[in-house]
C-alpha cells in the first residue's frame, strides 16, 4: 500500500534476525523526549521508594553513590522500532534498593523529574532485571539520555526505562503511566511486540 | 535522529487525520494554569513515541496524540476547553 | 448543487517528482505533481512519508515553497541536515520521475491570507521556505501590502532563492529584503557576521505603530530570539506568528 522508496533508509540501520519482531538495528543513540530536559543539580537530587503504606526510603546523590554498583551490558529496544545492542551501563541494582523494604504490593509506578511516569510490575524490577544507571559507556549519563540517573529495565520497551528517574511508588493495583494512558501497552514486552493497548 | 522541540503547527497533519477541521487554529485553555493558547503556539515534542503538546506558559501537558498503525489516541485531559473557529451561525450553506 | 461529499479524512496521496532544482550545495527544490491537489495557502506545509524496501518508515513535515496555482505543482525545498535520513534522501537521492507519499496541505495558522496590513517576515536558514511562498503569492496577486523580509543565513552561499529574491525586489513593488549573515559576509558588507539584533529589526522591520502581520520561521533558538526582540520593540504578541522546526532530519 505504501510507496517504496528504493535506497531510502539503508544508511544507518539494518534488520537482524535476532532482534525482536519489527525492530531495526541502530548504531547511534536516538533521543526521544516528551518535554523539556530537566537539569538536576546533584546536591538536590534524591531518589525515593514509597511503599504502599506511604513510608518513604530516600537516598541523596552521595548516599546513592556509596551503594554497591554493577556494570551491565544489555540490548535495548525502543517502541519506535530501533534496537541497540550491547549497551554498557553502570548503576545500582533495584534489588539493592529493596534490600530493607518490606512490601506486599505487586505493582510500581516509576517517577522521573519533569513529571514522567511509567508503570512496571515489581517482579520485573527485581532479581537482576533492572538498575538505576548513572553511567553510559563509561561516562556520566548525559541529561538528554536521562542523566543524572535513569531506570534501565532492558527486557521491556525502552519507554519503561524512565529518564531522570527519582522514585518508585508501590501500588496494590496496576495503573497506567504517561505513555500507557495515551495508548501504549501496560507491560511492553518487545519479544511479544506489545507496543499498543490490545497488542 | 535527535528529536527537537517543535510547535503546534507540526501537529496539523496528524490532527487532520482525526478531525474534519484544522485544530491548530483552535484555542486550548490549559488545565494547569488556565492560560489560553492557540494550538499552533503550543510547545510540542515528538513525533515519536507520540506528540506531546505543552502549555507555553507553564509547560503542563495540554494534548497528547499517539498514532498506532490502525488507531490514534488523543488525550485532551490537560485542556479545560478547545475553542474552535466556526463559520457564523445562520451563514448560508456551502454549495 | 448539493455538496457531494462530507469533508473527508485527510489521507496520504502519491506525488510524482516532476523536476528538481539545486538551490544551494546542500538544498534542493522538488517540483511535485500531485493528482487532485486541492490547492494551498502560503505558509502551509505537507507531511512526507518515506518507506524503505524492508518496511521501515519515517515521516517529516516540509513547508510548501510555491504559491498556488503557479503552474499547478507543489514545490518543497529541502535542506540536507547532517545525519538526517529523510532530508538527505530528499535532497540527494530521490530522482525525477519517482513517486513520493505526502499528506496535506495542512496548517491554517501560519498562513498569509492576503490581508491588508504590512507584513514583516523573519527567516532563519531554511525557515525562509514558507515565507517565500508568501512573497510568491503576493507577487502572483500583485499585492500592494508592503512586505519586508529579514533573512538570517550563515554565509552568502547558504541563501536560498537569492537570485529570485533580487529579481523580485526589483520587480515586485513594495518588497524589501535584508540579509543577516551569522558566520561569513559577502565582501564589502557593512556589518561583521553576527546574529539577528534589535538594531536590525528596528532598522529593517516595521515600527510597531504600523501594526504589521509578522511571520517568524526558523530553528527554535532563532524563533525565540526574534520573538523576544519583537515583543521588546513593542509589537503585539498576537500579531506575531511563529513556526519552529527542530532542524528537520
Amino acid at each position: 500500500m505504501s510507496i517504496i522508496s528504493p535506497g531510502f533508509g539503508g544508511r544507518r540501520r539494518s534488520s537482524q534476525p535476532d532482534l525482536p519482531p519489527g525492530q531495526y538495528l541502530t548504531h547511534d543513540f536516538p533521543v526521544l523526549s516528551a518535554g523539556p530536559t530537566p537539569r538536576i543539580p546533584l546536591d538536590r537530587w534524591q531518589f525515593t521508594v514509597t511503599d504502599e503504606t506511604g513510608a518513604k526510603h530516600s537516598w541523596s546523590w552521595a548516599e546513592f553513590q556509596a551503594l554497591p554498583a554493577e556494570d551491565v551490558t544489555v540490548d535495548i529496544h525502543c517502541v519506535t522500532k530501533w534496537s541497540k545492542l550491547g549497551t554498557t551501563w553502570r548503576g545500582v541494582s533495584i534489588d539493592t534498593l529493596f534490600e530493607n523494604i518490606e512490601t506486599t504490593a505487586d505493582y510500581t509506578m516509576v517517577h522521573g523529574y519533569g513529571g514522567y511516569t511509567t508503570n512496571v510490575p515489581l517482579e520485573d524490577l527485581l532479581d537482576g532485571k533492572a538498575w538505576v544507571a548513572y553511567q553510559f559507556d563509561g561516562e556520566p549519563l548525559a541529561p538528554e539520555h536521562g542523566g543524572p540517573a535513569r531506570l534501565v529495565v532492558p527486557h521491556l520497551y525502552f519507554w519503561k526505562s524512565a529518564k531522570w528517574v527519582n522514585g518508585i511508588e508501590m501500588l496494590q493495583q496496576d495503573e497506567p503511566g504517561f505513555w500507557e494512558e495515551a495508548g501504549y501497552h501496560m507491560y511492553g514486552d518487545p519479544w511479544r511486540e506489545q507496543r499498543y493497548q490490545g497488542d | 535522529m535527535t528529536e527537537h522541540e517543535l510547535d503546534g503547527n507540526a501537529m496539523a497533519g496528524d490532527l487532520r487525520e482525526v478531525f474534519a477541521v484544522d485544530v491548530t487554529t483552535a484555542v486550548a485553555t490549559c488545565g494547569g494554569c488556565g492560560e489560553p493558547s492557540v494550538v499552533a503556539r503550543l510547545r510540542v515534542w515528538g513525533p515519536a513515541p507520540g506528540l506531546v503538546a505543552r502549555c507555553p506558559s507553564c509547560d503542563d501537558v495540554v494534548l497528547r496524540l499517539v498514532r498506532g498503525p490502525e488507531r490514534a489516541w488523543l488525550d485532551l485531559r490537560g485542556a479545560v476547553s478547545l475553542q474552535v473557529p466556526m463559520p457564523p451561525l445562520g451563514a448560508p450553506a456551502e454549495h | 448543487m448539493a455538496r457531494t461529499a462530507l469533508p473527508g479524512r485527510l489521507t496520504w496521496r502519491a506525488a510524482i517528482v516532476e523536476a528538481a532544482r539545486q538551490e544551494t550545495p546542500s538544498a534542493r527544490t522538488l517540483v511535485l505533481r500531485v493528482p487532485d491537489w486541492p490547492g494551498h495557502l502560503p505558509g502551509q506545509h505537507v507531511d512526507v512519508r518515506l518507506t524503505a524496501p524492508d518496511g521501515y518508515s519515517a515521516q517529516r513535515s516540509y513547508s510548501i515553497a510555491s504559491a498556488w496555482p503557479d503552474g499547478g505543482t507543489v514545490e518543497l525545498t529541502v535542506q540536507r541536515v547532517e545525519d538526517g535520513e529523510v532530508s538527505s534522501y530528499l535532497a540527494e537521492d530521490l530522482q525525477v520521475g519517482q513517486p513520493l507519499e505526502l499528506r496535506g496541505p495542512v496548517g491554517g495558522w501560519f498562513v498569509w491570507r492576503n490581508a491588508p496590513p504590512p507584513v514583516l517576515l523573519l527567516a532563519g536558514g531554511s525557515g525562509v521556505v514558507p515565507l517565500m511562498a508568501m512573497i510568491r503569492a503576493r507577487g502572483d496577486v500583485r499585492g500592494r501590502q508592503p512586505f519586508r523580509l529579514i533573512y538570517s543565513v550563515r554565509t552568502p552561499q547558504d541563501a536560498l532563492y537569492a537570485d529570485e529574491l533580487a529579481r523580485r525586489v526589483r520587480d515586485d513593488p513594495g518588497l524589501d529584503v535584508r540579509f543577516v549573515y551569522t558566520r561569513k559576509t559577502p565582501d564589502g558588507w557593512p556589518d561583521p557576521p553576527g546574529r539577528l539584533t534589535v538594531a536590525t529589526i528596528n532598522t529593517y522591520g516595521w515600527p510597531p505603530d504600523f501594526a504589521p502581520d509578522v511571520f517568524v520561521c526558523g530553528p527554535t533558538s532563532f524563533v525565540e530570539a526574534a520573538a523576544d526582540i519583537l515583543v521588546a520593540l513593542g509589537h503585539d504578541p498576537k500579531k506575531i506568528r511563529t513556526e519552529r522546526f527542530g532542524g528537520t532530519s
